[in-house]
């Protein structure tokens, strides 16, 4: 199994990411600087990691999604790769159309970070198939822009289609219908506010984040 | 050549950051805000030949997020 990270000028979960993939999944894992135009070949995984791209200038993911290697990282969406992003991954997902919505500010205008319950709604995709159908699962959330955002036929639509991959057991940031996480129509992109790659041993205080990496060997290798 | 692009937030869009704007101005003792809604003003400045359609698609492409967000365009 191959498998990229995406590095970004102000990505901070990269080498976190990189580590829970290569432990997890035994992928021989390379990082990606955000300059380049390709990506290696026959890739199995490339993870949008956490961050603060750019600063978080004019929206968060919004310069990161524009960067070159964002258009290898489409074309091999298009293609069936499987794409994880997490946290600012989720909102650069979202800023380069591979998820729809949008991600906005706290409702509390807060930064949260603390460990949280998920409910897994969809046991079904390539990085769910590890969980079962409304288990509850702890991750940790570390973010100051997770509040989703679509209009209610979006929702209604992504609701139907089994996209909602997680939802918040509790409301955490004013997220619409307290989705933490959503799959593309074709069910090789998800992204997601909290991360799984820091919560994948016991140090962690636990590693229900685990079965997302293990979840992808099953399916890909 | 000057252009100025207002980037607001769509109607229904709930704006955390209006609301908190609109708390302090009232913890100030302003009295008789309804309601604040927080954008963005971005000055381009440009040679003349940058037309209104390539201000439009720049709008589109990178400065609002058509999700959630309308843009104005002025020209000075």
């Amino acid at each position: 199994m191959r498998a990229a990270v995406i590095q970004f000028p102000g990505s901070n979960c990269d080498r976190d990411m990189a580590v829970a993939i290569r432990e997890i999944t035994g992928a021989d894992t390379s990082l990606v600087w955000h300059r380049e135009t390709s990506l290696p070949e026959r890739l199995d995984l490339i993870a949008v990691p956490g961050g603060f791209s750019y600063g978080d200038y004019l929206r968060s993911g919004a310069m990161a999604a524009r960067s070159p290697v964002m258009q290898a990282v489409v074309e091999a969406a298009g293609r069936g790769v499987p794409v994880l992003g997490v946290c600012n991954g989720f909102q650069i997902l979202t800023e380069a159309g591979l998820l729809p919505g949008a991600l906005m500010r706290n409702a509390s205008i807060r930064f949260v970070c603390r460990t949280v319950k998920l409910t897994v709604e969809n046991s079904q995709s390539i990085f769910t198939g590890g969980y079962n159908a409304g288990e509850e699962i702890r991750i940790p959330v570390a973010h100051h822009d997770g509040n989703y955002f679509a209009d209610d036929e979006t929702l209604d639509r992504l609701e139907g289609e089994g996209r909602v991959a997680f939802r918040y057991a509790e409301p955490v940031n004013g997220s619409a219908r307290n989705i933490a996480g959503l799959l593309n129509d074709t069910g090789n992109v998800l992204g997601m506010m909290p991360h799984p790659e820091r919560m994948i041993e016991a140090v962690h205080g636990g590693s229900d984040g685990r079965r997302l990496f293990a979840s992808l060997i099953r399916e890909i290798a | 050549m000057k252009t100025r692009v207002f980037v607001t937030l769509k109607n229904g869009v709930l704006d955390p950051q209006g609301k908190a704007i609109h708390h302090a101005l009232e913890g100030l003792g302003f009295a008789g805000v309804n309601d604040v809604r927080a954008g963005r003003l971005i000055e381009i400045d440009h040679e003349p030949g940058v037309s209104n359609t390539d201000l439009e698609a720049m709008c589109r492409k990178l400065l609002a997020n058509m999700v959630i967000e309308n843009f104005e365009i002025e020209q000075a």
